[in-house]
């Protein structure tokens, strides 16, 4: 038996062998023409657009792919591009909806590719993983717009839509500084997401540098996992180490529903805290103002839905009418303001339901 | 009168033959697999219904079979351990771990510096290695292979994410040159691509090795009762290692394809992996008892769920219809063959 799995084995490696000298041969012929110089876009076209960007134009057909809606962020995502895409009679928005599967994003993609969408909104789980596909659709032709979780090739993306990790954190640590009013003695604490993602570590760094700024630091800090059991098990332990808080920082408001049970329940009152992302819930708390809850910094769960209406603008030639420049810009990045009790309702018609 | 009752005998007797040759084919391999032909011609059927020439074209059907190759490869392994009487839940676990540890900067310097097999080869241990400590565990420490594979799955996933610090690793990272791993992988010859021919050369490899070997009827012998295989002098033991071992080996070649397809090694890659290899496996009528299954099967299994995947893609339709989809066409087909069983048995 082993003798013979030998030889199998051996004809499998010879077979493999072949079939790899003759691949690298053809590749030989072809891997000169893959630089990535030629793979900037034009299809945008030039004109400047007159009169009011949202008249009904040429019909443009977009591809939508995301990862699955596994919190409430998420959710919004995909919902938010719905409704905005809903709001013209010139787009059709194919939604190739939440997969974790980089395997089967990858295939939604190429997919779009075969039908000759005009332009593709991509969140990918992923941004490297997805970057080789988002490279075969521009060297198609098709306009790729990256949304959230960048790709390590900018080739690989004709628009750009980001959030702000790092201005989150500012703008919590500067909040807590305003609020602190030049007290040094604060106790500040923090509940970070994910400590590995490197958009957990971006906030960390601007709560950090914005606390410096005012002679403040991070006293206590744990990490959840931005679900709501383990905001709920990260709180309780914060709770426990820390007898006395000023300041509690809570990086994501959909852990921060378990955030805010562990609170409850510890029947603790004596601190502020700030949510992030910008859940309706949160809002509403907010509003009310009868919890611990006084504010939120916003990661806007629109991002894809404006995307797609980039994506629109950039087919049918148009600019973003408020900019001189005649062509969409190639990186947006979001603001991440502070919503307080004052300015909740200019904020609450665009939150997530957690 | 007598001679009525004779010819209504007769007729009766025909048709009752009739029957059963029927389902005599119905129960053979090659009448379950037509069945499956025929539901994989009706999901074309519907996807040419519903998205016209944007399905039929050469396009489609090769992004319906790239999406196939990676699980599909599994599945073939996977076809092997549920034959001889296994499960194997730790696929896309060490999918994602092969994945991880053939891109370490490491490894990466090493093909740089030598040749890019060694990705290859780090990536075939890797998955060989596991799959051997499943078959160990298993076959010689008894464990149930539902909790020894669970095991690895968790462990498995967990040292990915702890060699990868949970970061995402891209291939030619550091101005590192890997450049012939991925051109290999993602080559095309004859306009079909390198992962699909993987694809096939896998499938064809396990008909053979299933049907023309004394390992494959080994392999039948052992999941259909372990003890008589025992007594006819097969060492049930070692072949269960082995089988283990040869799934690994599939999961090591998955997470080539999938390291070259993204360019990048992760701790999330394969998620999933193993409900859609044993969906495959089940659908294609291989028993999860053991004893019984095809490797054909097994590919039109994984067909059919991946042309599915793309037509509700095509058709703008939500991915959690289509797991609801997937789910009513597992029991739907689960149940058939109980029917099929049951009926040969009486």
């Amino acid at each position: 038996m082993s003798l013979r799995s030998t030889t199998r084995k051996s004809r499998k490696v010879a077979a493999g062998l072949v079939a790899g000298i003759a691949v690298l041969a053809l590749a030989g012929c072809t891997s000169n023409s893959d630089g990535g110089g030629d793979t900037a876009d034009t299809s945008g076209g030039t004109s400047a657009a007159t009169g009011s960007n949202d008249e009904s134009g040429d019909k443009v057909v977009i591809g939508f792919s995301a990862p699955a809606a596994d919190h409430g962020w998420m959710g919004s995502i995909t919902e938010s591009a719905k409704k905005e895409a809903a709001k013209y009679d010139d787009v059709e928005l194919r939604v190739a909806e939440g997969t974790n599967d980089v395997n089967l994003q990858i295939s939604q993609v190429e997919t779009f590719i075969n039908d000759k969408v005009d332009a593709i909104v991509l969140l990918p789980f992923d941004g490297a993983a997805m970057t080789p596909v988002a490279l075969k659709a521009m060297k198609a032709g098709i306009p790729v717009i990256n949304v959230d979780r960048e790709f390590d090739d900018p080739n690989a993306a004709r628009v750009t839509i980001l959030g702000d990790n790092y201005g989150m954190g500012v703008s919590a640590g500067s909040y807590i500084c305003d609020q602190a009013d030049g007290n040094k003695d604060a106790i500040v604490a923090e509940i970070a997401g994910i400590d590995s993602l490197p958009l957990t570590q971006d906030r960390s760094q601007g709560f950090k540098d914005a606390l410096a700024e005012c002679g403040l630091d991070v006293d206590n800090r744990v990490a959840a996992d931005f679900t709501v059991e383990g905001g709920s098990d990260a709180a309780e332990q914060l709770l426990q180490a820390a007898p006395k808080i000023d300041y509690l920082w809570n990086h994501d408001d959909d852990q921060g529903v378990g955030v805010l049970a562990a609170i409850d329940n510890a029947g603790r009152d004596e601190f502020t805290m700030i949510g992030g992302a910008g859940s309706k819930n949160a809002m509403e708390a907010i509003k009310s103002g009868d919890s611990v809850l006084k504010a939120t910094v916003i990661y806007p769960s629109t991002q894809a839905a404006d995307g797609v209406k980039l994506a629109r603008l950039l087919v049918q030639g148009k600019s973003m009418s408020d900019l001189v420049e005649v062509e969409v810009p190639r990186k947006v990045q979001l603001y991440a303001p502070v919503v307080t009790a004052d300015n909740v309702d200019q904020f609450i018609g665009s939150a997530f339901e957690s | 009168m007598s001679q009525d009752s004779v010819r209504v005998e007769r007729a009766a007797l025909e048709t009752s033959r009739e029957e059963s040759r029927f389902r005599a084919v119905m129960n053979s391999s090659v009448g379950r697999n037509s069945g499956l032909v025929i539901a994989l011609l009706i999901v074309c059927i519907v996807g040419a219904a519903t998205a016209g020439d944007r399905f039929t074209s050469t396009d489609n059907a090769l992004t319906i079979l790239r999406l196939a190759a990676t699980t599909g490869v599994v599945s073939i392994g996977m076809t092997f351990v549920i034959i001889g009487g296994g499960i194997d839940l730790s696929v896309g676990a060490i999918v994602a771990l092969s994945s991880v540890w053939c891109t370490t900067i490491a490894t990466q310097q090493l093909a740089e510096d030598t040749h890019w097999l060694w990705m290859v080869a780090v990536a075939l241990l890797v998955g060989a290695g596991c799959g051997l400590v499943n078959g160990i565990l298993i076959a010689y420490g008894n464990v149930v292979a539902f909790i020894a594979t669970l095991a690895m799955l968790a462990s498995a996933r967990g040292l990915a994410e702890i060699i990868s610090d949970k970061k995402t690793q891209i291939l030619g990272a550091n101005g590192i040159d890997v450049k012939g791993f991925k051109d290999f992988f993602t080559a095309d010859i004859l306009g079909v691509d390198v992962q699909i021919w993987l694809f096939a050369l896998v499938a064809v490899a396990g008909w053979v090795l299933l049907n023309r070997t004394t390992f494959g009827r080994r392999t039948v012998a052992v999941g259909g009762n372990p003890e008589a295989a025992r007594l006819a002098g097969i060492n049930v033991r070692r072949h269960t290692v082995y089988l283990y071992v040869l799934i690994g080996v599939c999961c090591g070649i998955a997470a080539l394809m999938l390291v070259a397809k993204t360019t990048t090694g992760s701790s999330t890659h394969g998620t999933g992996y193993e409900l859609d290899a044993i969906a495959a496996v089940v659908i294609g009528g291989t028993l999860l008892t053991g004893g019984r299954g095809t490797i054909v099967g097994t590919v039109l299994g994984v067909l059919i769920f991946s042309t599915l995947s793309i037509i509700f893609t095509l058709n703008n339709r939500s991915f959690s219809e289509q797991s609801l989809l997937k789910g009513a066409i597992i029991v739907a087909a689960v149940l058939l063959q109980q029917r099929l069983a049951s009926r040969s048995s009486t």
